[in-house]
């Protein structure tokens, strides 16, 4: 019942949405599950946020290492989902003035847009920003040009950074528009760096991409099929589970 | 402590505080919001008239200031501060791991987990499970839009049962019971995306691989450059998926193709790298530029 159950229920699930791409008739099925879908996902951030305040729990119940910080968590959580679900600062909906709780939760002004805009926003950019340094730091200790493909991959990579950017048409802005080779239409101005990049982008960078979208989608393919006949059993975790 | 430790310490405490000391006689890091009274009269046409009246509060640019409706927002200027501070720690990372990141970083765990749970709740268990099951209530509470010829969807009770299963993994017993909500999750994630991915990703790439070699204009004159464009789009693709084909030997003309096929690969990945490196710096420059424009004002 722990195993045979649930590889029933995702067999059937997954052949009858299949199955209704097929019937035009169903198609409202396809859209149902894709609500139950979202719906379970929303209650799976629920379930994030139970294992997180467990986890934190536990942390300062043991007084492990760096408990403080996961006091300093809860706390951050415990204020930012109060604020979201009470609407703290939130007016009424101007349609609906005398309904209180009809307003937008994310209304410009409000408690919980306050937490978004001067916390969140600026933590997360900032963590994504950071990144930038490492990037830079890794590709200059890594990239290196021995062999022929790293030489590709490091060229385009210059062209590319340079030529969508302002550093492109300062480099190659005075090239002229004068033909290379009689009428054959191929000019000097041809190799500025944004257009040498937009070709690159066009030409050369989409038939890489559309194989891999193939191999992808393959991939989806072969793996789902595993998943709805049975074969891959991973997302059921152990047995030893209580 | 180490002493490269305290002198670099020092260095942020006495850059903080001048900072704070320069912002507060220059009157700069300051937010200033107009007044937008709002005025809405009851929508039910049943209960008595009555009008009701709020404030809204829009920020306007620091040049504003004095005139009039414009006043000084303190919870605004107040995040503001908050935002460089949450900026400056993130940055401080640089420096290597330091109590002031590790505080940051904790609140935005904390903040990010409500943040999603918040969203979901409103947007995906209110609106779409809620007013699905209770719309009498959901009018009566959240949603009074909801019009009053919607019934009930019981069919939504499968979706709370499966919901609350799911949440049964908290618990300390029984929580294989949540591999069933689970199963129709994957279930649903496999049907749904098997036909997406066959269908935009697989058929529409080769479909628009499938073009001429050679092309002409409609007045029968060749055009070389196109043609040799969708030339090496189909080599291009060609030789990828053959690279991409390890069940055979890549040997002989194989050989060549396939490495045909890395080369392209080698120009994808390049291009992918200067694109995310582009998109990191982006990000930097807008925090620098919030930094120095919006709090500090340079």
């Amino acid at each position: 019942m722990k195993r045979t159950i649930p590889l029933f229920i995702s067999a059937v699930t997954g052949f009858v949405l299949i199955g209704t791409a097929f019937i035009p008739k169903f198609v409202d099925w396809g859209n149902d599950a894709m609500a139950w879908f979202n719906l379970l996902a929303a209650f799976a951030f629920i379930l994030g946020g139970g294992n997180l305040l467990k986890m934190q729990l536990q942390k300062i119940s043991a007084q492990q290492p760096g408990w403080g910080y996961a006091a300093v968590t809860l706390i951050a959580f415990f204020i930012t989902l109060f604020v979201g679900l009470a609407k703290v600062g939130v007016n009424p909906s101007v349609k609906f003035p005398e309904f209180a709780w009809s307003g937008e939760f994310q209304e410009e002004g409000s408690a919980f847009w306050w937490l978004f805009e001067y916390i969140f926003y600026p933590l997360s950019a900032t963590m994504f920003a950071l990144l930038a340094f490492y990037i830079s730091s890794a590709a200059f200790r890594a990239f290196r040009a021995k062999n022929t493909e790293a030489t590709i991959l490091l060229s385009i990579a210059v062209i590319v950074l340079l030529g969508r950017t302002y550093a492109g048409v300062w480099l190659t802005g005075w090239l002229p528009n004068e033909p290379i080779i009689g009428s054959s239409g191929i000019t000097y101005s041809d190799f500025h760096l944004p257009h040498l990049s937009q070709i690159i982008m066009d030409d050369f960078t989409t038939p890489g991409m559309r194989a891999i979208t193939i191999g992808i989608a393959l991939g989806v393919a072969s793996t789902s099929l595993k998943v709805l006949l049975g074969v891959d059993r991973s997302y059921l975790g152990s047995d030893q589970e209580a | 402590m180490k002493q490269s430790t305290l002198i670099w310490t020092m260095l942020m405490v006495f850059g903080g505080l001048s900072l704070i000391f320069i912002q507060f006689n220059r009157g700069k890091g300051e937010v200033y919001v107009r007044e937008v009274p709002v005025e809405a009269k009851a929508s039910s046409k049943t209960s008595p008239e009555q009008t009701y009246r709020w404030s809204t509060y829009q920020q306007v640019p620091e040049k504003e200031k004095g005139k009039p409706g414009v006043s000084f927002s303190l919870s605004r200027t107040l995040g503001l501060w908050v935002a460089a501070f949450c900026t400056l720690a993130i940055f401080s990372f640089l420096y290597g791991d330091n109590p002031l990141y590790k505080f940051t970083e904790a609140v935005f765990v904390g903040v990010s987990a409500a943040y999603a749970m918040v969203v979901a709740f409103w947007t995906e268990i209110v609106t779409n499970l809620f007013a699905k099951l209770f719309p009498g209530f959901a009018r009566m509470s959240f949603l009074p839009d909801i019009s009053e010829d919607v019934q009930s969807d019981l069919l939504y009770l499968i979706p709370l049962v499966l919901s609350v299963l799911l949440l049964w993994r908290l618990a300390p017993k029984g929580s294989w019971i949540a591999r069933w909500p689970l199963a129709f999750f994957i279930g649903a994630t496999a049907g749904i995306r098997l036909i997406s991915y066959l269908e935009a990703d697989f058929i529409g790439q080769i479909q628009n691989t499938i073009m001429p070699f050679i092309v002409f204009d409609s007045k029968g004159s060749f055009l070389w450059i196109e043609s040799l464009r969708n030339t090496i789009v189909i080599l291009g693709v060609t030789s990828c998926m053959v690279y991409f084909f390890f069940s055979i030997e890549h040997e002989g003309v194989v050989k060549y193709i396939s490495r045909l096929g890395v080369w392209f690969l080698m120009v994808t990945f390049g291009a992918s790298f200067a694109y995310t490196v582009m998109g990191r710096i982006a990000l930097l420059s807008g925090r620098l530029d919030f930094l120095f424009n919006n709090w500090l004002g340079i």
